[in-house]
């Protein structure tokens, strides 16, 4: 009996199926394609392709004024835009060596962290989506939407927000916007344990995702991987602690790590982040007690848009009006590199200044780019439902992928 | 140490393995930056990852560039490293012309690098030696140009079906 099917096996060629991951397909949450050499349900080899939506962001950059560029980056990681807006505001406030007051330093903490946390919601329901949970989806659509009030209180967009302006923010906090945070502050830890009450010591989402795609700390290094990914795998890198920005370096929070870099342990990073992140944005409001109220952007007429009453009476106000909305600031000649702790990771952006009203150079360095080409090889040997997983733990946004 | 100290003990260091192919240093901002020979980029980003004290075994990001006017030395590169541990950061810098615009690849150091040198690649047609896999990565393959050097208008020009005669490019 065995004999005869020894004879039979070797007679057939071992053939593999050819798998069109993509471009549009539903479970990877964004345009990309993968090619995948299935042997059964087992992928043999991938090849990622990127690039379609890819909308030239660098070049746009070199024909717009400085602070028309933000308007882009909130294309970049769609989920978490305030923190891309604010890392292009700072980027060209050290071009400019401008200082921002504290108050307002502290008031972008509170946004950046909040974008965070809404930034890892997504992610994790995403990872419960996948393994099958999607109860968990909607339950995090109401946190979500809770935070996106906010965004919407402080500028009057909820994604594309263009928050803030070059030397803080382009208005204050109004009473409603305090509010809010508050009943966010109230309503997010209670849902967020609802949520990990849920999965995180759920029997089959452990089975699922313990194991699922893991990368080990070297090969993360490697690949350049930051952010929660790179934790993840073991290091302790946040560009928050390393190279504080913004005040980060007042506030008191643990940067949390993982041990296997695997999707379990990315799931749970991303969740104690949220944790810390809500302990950051309290830490804020205490800090802003002491701060003088009302002040929410440095002086720098360049870049602050003067009061509408004194530009229709105020000769001064009017030129400095005319000026922004013209893109006719003083801009010194330089080259600068700055960083943030996005979403995903590291966002930097390197501008190249000649003195022009537009950047020279302008290069962004998008972290889920540099992450995602590491995808095609952790995915070899995995079963395509975990190649899934670890898409979506990863958290590949297609906007940062392509810029 | 301090950006100066840094900056000094990462020049004697390139100087004393390199000689030759150390061309400049300065800081710019908050960063040394080394301007290097181009041949010795793989070889010098290496002697960088392997130095027991300076240990630069972090790619953060890597950047080409396209100045017109730099007779000779249109094109470059820049990487940043970054040591992990102590918090060190420095920027590499190669330039070359844009008649023969090649370059060691350093993905034998860095696997990371393998995207973002194809992304050079495809906007500005810098072709980086040794590299296993360079193609387009954003832009389509028959493209035909490299549409980040300077002389390429934000709009495509070889589009045919955009009337302007009304508003002009």
């Amino acid at each position: 009996m065995s004999k005869e099917k020894n004879i039979s096996t070797d007679l057939i060629e071992k053939e593999y199926t050819t798998l069109n991951l993509g471009p549009t397909h539903p479970a990877t949450h964004g345009i990309f394609q993968n090619v995948l050499k299935m042997d059964g349900e087992i992928i043999v080899e991938a090849e990622s392709t990127v690039g379609y939506i890819h909308r030239a962001f660098e070049k746009i950059a070199e024909h717009r004024n400085y602070y028309q560029i933000t308007t882009l980056t909130d294309r970049l990681n769609y989920c978490s835009s305030p923190i891309n807006n604010m890392a292009w505001h700072m980027s060209v406030e050290k071009l400019f060596n401008i200082e921002v007051p504290k108050r307002a330093q502290y008031l972008r903490v509170i946004i950046m962290e909040l974008s965070r946390i809404a930034d890892h919601l997504i992610c994790n329901s995403v990872i419960g989506v996948d393994t099958g949970a999607l109860t968990v989806y909607f339950y995090i659509f109401q946190l979500r939407e809770l935070i996106y009030e906010l965004f919407e209180e402080v500028c009057g967009a909820r994604l594309t927000t263009n928050i803030g302006r070059v030397g803080g923010l382009e208005r204050d906090f109004s009473p409603k916007a305090w509010a809010t945070l508050d009943k966010i502050l109230e309503e997010v830890p209670k849902g967020l344990k609802e949520f990990e009450n849920l999965l995180v010591r759920n029997r089959i989402f452990m089975d699922r995702c313990i194991g699922c795609g893991p990368i080990s700390a070297e090969m993360a290094l490697q690949y350049s991987f930051t952010g929660p990914n790179l934790r993840a795998a073991g290091v302790d890198y946040d560009v928050r602690v390393m190279n504080p920005y913004s005040s980060y370096e007042e506030f008191d929070f643990i940067v949390p790590v993982g041990t296997n870099g695997d999707t379990y342990d990315r799931f749970m990073v991303r969740e104690e982040e949220m944790w810390q992140s809500l302990s950051i944005i309290k830490q804020a409001r205490e800090k802003l007690k002491k701060e003088p109220e009302g002040v929410f952007n440095a002086n720098v007429p360049d870049f602050v848009l003067p009061p509408k009453e004194e530009v229709y009476n105020n000769m001064e106000a009017l030129i400095y009006h005319f000026k922004i909305v013209m893109g006719e600031a003083n801009v010194p000649k330089g080259e600068i590199y700055h960083a943030v702790e996005g979403g995903n990771g590291e966002l930097g952006f390197y501008i190249i200044s000649d003195g022009g009203r537009s950047p020279y150079r302008m290069h962004i360095r998008r972290p889920c780019f540099i992450y995602y080409q590491a995808y095609a090889e952790m995915i070899k040997g995995c079963l395509l439902s975990d190649a899934i997983l670890t898409m979506s733990s990863m958290n590949v946004i297609a906007g940062e992928l392509d810029a | 140490m301090d950006k100066e100290a840094l900056l000094v003990k990462v020049q004697e260091k390139l100087k004393a393995e390199f000689g030759g192919g150390f061309i400049s240093s300065e800081l710019i901002a908050d960063y040394p930056v080394f301007t290097l020979n181009r041949d010795i980029i793989c070889d010098a980003v290496r002697f960088l990852y392997n130095d027991e004290e300076l240990s630069f075994q972090f790619l953060t990001n890597l950047a080409g560039i396209h100045y017109p006017e730099n007779k000779g030395h249109e094109l470059g590169v820049m990487y940043q490293l970054h040591n992990l541990r102590k918090n060190y950061r420095i920027r590499l810098k190669v330039f070359f012309s844009i008649n023969e615009p090649s370059i060691p690849s350093i993905t034998p150091v860095f696997k990371g690098a393998n995207w973002m040198e194809r992304q050079e690649f495809d906007f500005f047609g810098i072709v980086f030696k040794g590299h296993p896999n360079l193609k387009r990565i954003l832009n389509m393959d028959d493209m035909g140009y490299h549409p980040m050097r300077k002389e390429f208008p934000l709009e495509d020009g070889t589009r045919e079906d955009k009337d302007d005669k009304m508003f002009g490019r």
